[in-house]
């Protein structure tokens, strides 16, 4: 179907629709659950691990609007997939579920759908998820532009795993599991006007199984909190969680794994790092004494080889993030403040 | 990083803060013409390195910032015409006017783009032939000759829907009113790097031989302003005020002489309305009459409505460097980049803006 496009007919719940369900989606999407065909998938929860999961769930949703649609390191269906996971992972969940709706503009051509469709259930196979409920609608030609995606996901909580905002405590260490700014300055580059040569990929990644191995790498209780840092990048991940936890952090700047592409990117259009947007990278603040393990357990995983303790949590001034610069001076980092992007995730 | 990792080496740093320290033996004041100046020496925290003989006071150099209100204001209805799109950069959109800012303009219907540079405009025009693209001209000598290459490509190219709105104003001439009105005394400045690259380190020299101080061009990498600092601390020490330029690598004597042209061909002096400063004569760029079909201001009869200035609103002080941000009062209370009373707190390139990102806790 490499020369089609999608149809107004896809959407209206005729034979066309059920065609791209059919041949697209359960294609793509095949486990027993989604196959039922029915209004809501139902779903047991893993026999095994029902008992000792202490049922807690975690549940969380995020639409995706990046454009363009495809970019190196991914394409907007990965970057659907990873995200939601993320999210469920930075509780320390196991994501098991996803539910996939699509909102697109008629004429997206067929073969981008189905590369994006592809995409995802390779994304979710790594993840060890599966997508189980899904909704397509179709929208005339500008009320959308080209595709948007929403995921919503379901995972369990392990038992004894507490992992939130306010929980980082005087003394934590701060680590991130690896270098900073790549989707939000692949995503920039790639843009209209901003295209240049260079050698960027997005660092979208699920990072499920990388969350799995610090959990049992480290003594419980000691991994207090694990966040995300997409939009608003670094930066405004630390000021959240100084915020939440209503303690101060201080970063260094040689300790920050920045590549040199990103940096270049960075310096060309007046960017910070500190403020660019990833998709693969996890901030974990520890315990000190399990910091060491916790380093050792990130650099393990495919996801993690250039993790780094990037900073710690201090007493003073509460609710602020400090940088020690190269220098040797120090400054406040702040949240990002209305800033002119383009849509990146 | 080859060309930046140069420029900020901290063992260099060390030995010209050494320097600094060394030959500083008298209290020193020092203007950073330039917003990128006072944002670079913020990022890098380099007021919390100098010793306390040296101040720095950022100056009136950030185009958006200076922009006055009645400019301001004129643009917004502007913007209003029916079927018109205003391009303009991004940080103009978020400025209040007396009542209302293009932003606010563009959410109650005005088409408003926010444009990365003069070549997004002409595609603006290009694609859209039957309507006015105007775009709002706002900067100092480094964008008007990027302005002016767009006039000059649109005449060629027959391209008559677009125009240009020139807010453009000139940098000398607002060192000479800042130091004319003896408001502030200042022993030193430190000369905006882009600027001069395009109207070259000669055009500083009636600092040292009318007003008898230094200047110092830089750039915008910490060492570039360390040592234009150092250069500035030296020269006043030895009562040898003249032009130091440690940004070669991108300034010259004499300029950009095809930059030069370009402007000169399109563009005439005027007087400009800054922020601040109020009406200053032969400070700014209008565009020549023979280009008048490209020009905003004669081509459209607009009524901006009633002036309003805002009430404890110091940004002109701020930009005479007669107070420092922190000391406005209404600096992160009433004023914050979240929403900004005026311009300063706006601008990626306001000193406002400066010191509530990076200097809150030690301005």
């Amino acid at each position: 179907m490499s020369d089609k496009v999608i149809l107004l007919a896809h959407g209206s719940g005729g034979r066309l629709g059920q065609e791209l369900v059919e041949k697209l989606f359960l294609h793509f999407f095949d486990n027993p659950a989604l196959l039922q065909l029915d209004d809501s998938a139902v779903l047991d929860l893993p026999a095994a691990q029902s008992a000792t999961y202490q049922r807690r769930l975690a549940i969380s949703t995020d639409s995706y609007v990046v454009s363009p649609l495809f970019f190196p390191g991914g394409d907007i269906g990965k970057l659907a997939i990873c995200g939601t996971v993320n999210d469920l992972s930075m509780s320390g969940a196991q994501p098991l579920w996803l539910s996939a709706g699509f909102i697109i503009e008629e004429g997206l051509p067929l073969a981008d759908l189905e590369r994006i469709v592809a995409s995802m259930a390779e994304t979710a196979a790594q993840a060890g998820v599966q997508i189980v409920a899904g909704d397509t609608k179709v929208v005339d030609r500008g009320s959308a532009d080209k595709l948007f995606i929403n995921t919503a996901g379901v995972g369990l909580v392990p038992p004894g795993v507490v992992i939130a905002g306010d929980r980082a405590r005087p003394g934590d260490l701060v680590l991130i599991n690896g270098t900073i700014g790549d989707h939000g300055m692949t995503i920039m580059t790639q843009r209209e006007g901003l295209q240049f040569d260079s050698p960027l990929a997005s660092d979208c990644a699920p990072l499920a199984g990388l969350v799995a191995r610090l959990l049992a790498a480290l003594p419980a209780g000691t991994l207090h909190c694990l966040r995300d840092p997409t939009r608003g990048g670094l930066a405004t991940t630390l000021n959240e969680l100084a915020a939440r936890s209503r303690v101060g952090i201080e970063i260094e700047e040689d300790a920050l794994p920045v590549r040199e592409a990103v940096r270049g990117a960075c310096e060309l259009l007046g960017l910070d790092p500190l403020y660019v947007a990833n998709e693969g990278k996890a901030v974990a603040i520890v315990a000190p004494e399990a910091a060491e393990a916790a380093l050792a357990a990130l650099q393990s995983d495919s996801y993690g080889r250039e993790a780094a303790v990037i900073g710690r949590v201090t007493e003073a001034h509460p609710g602020r993030v400090v940088l020690h610069t190269t220098l040797g001076a120090r400054r406040m980092v702040d949240m990002l403040v209305g800033e002119q992007l383009p849509r990146i995730c | 990083m080859k060309y930046i990792d140069e420029f900020r080496d901290p063992d260099l740093a060390k030995k010209l803060l050494h320097r600094i320290e060394q030959r500083s033996t008298r209290p020193v004041r020092l203007m950073e013409f330039c917003g990128g100046h006072t944002h670079a020496i913020m990022r890098y925290g380099l007021r919390t390195l100098l010793p306390p003989t040296v101040d720095l006071r950022s100056g009136p150099g950030c185009p958006v910032c200076v922009t006055s209100n009645a400019d301001l204001d004129w643009a917004i209805a502007l913007s209003k015409v029916p079927g018109l799109i205003l391009a303009t950069f991004g940080d103009m959109v978020r400025v209040p006017g007396s009542t209302q800012s293009l932003q606010d303009a563009k959410a109650g219907g005005a088409d408003v783009r926010m444009v990365y540079s003069t070549l997004d405009a002409l595609k603006l025009a290009r694609a859209n032939r039957d309507r006015p693209v105007v775009f709002l001209g706002v900067g100092f000598e480094t964008t008007a000759p990027t302005i002016a290459a767009a006039i000059l490509q649109a005449q060629a190219e027959g391209l008559e829907n677009l125009s240009v709105l020139s807010l453009h104003k000139l940098t000398p001439p607002a060192t000479r009113a800042i130091l004319d009105s003896g408001e502030i005394a200042l022993d030193g400045i430190l000369g905006p790097g882009h600027v001069t690259t395009i109207i070259g380190a000669d055009a500083w020299r009636f600092l040292p031989t009318a007003y008898g101080i230094p200047v110092a061009v830089a750039g915008f990498e910490p060492l570039d302003i360390l040592r234009a600092i150092a250069d500035l601390v030296e020269m006043i020490e030895d009562g040898r005020p003249g032009v130091s330029n440690s940004y070669a690598r991108s300034v010259t004597s004499a300029g950009n002489r095809k930059a030069l042209e370009t402007l000169e061909r399109v563009f005439q002096l005027d007087a400009a309305d800054w922020r601040g400063l109020g009406l200053v004569p032969l400070s700014g760029l209008s565009i020549r009459p023979e280009f008048a079909p490209f020009d905003a201001a004669r081509l459209f009869d607009i009524d901006p409505g009633p002036l309003r200035e805002h009430k404890g609103c110091r940004c002109g002080d701020v930009l005479r460097g007669t107070l420092s941000p922190p000391e406005c009062p209404l600096f992160d209370r009433a004023c914050t980049p979240m929403r900004p009373i005026g311009p300063c707190m706006v601008s990626a390139e306001g000193a406002c803006a400066a010191y509530y990102q990076f200097g809150r806790d030690n301005p």
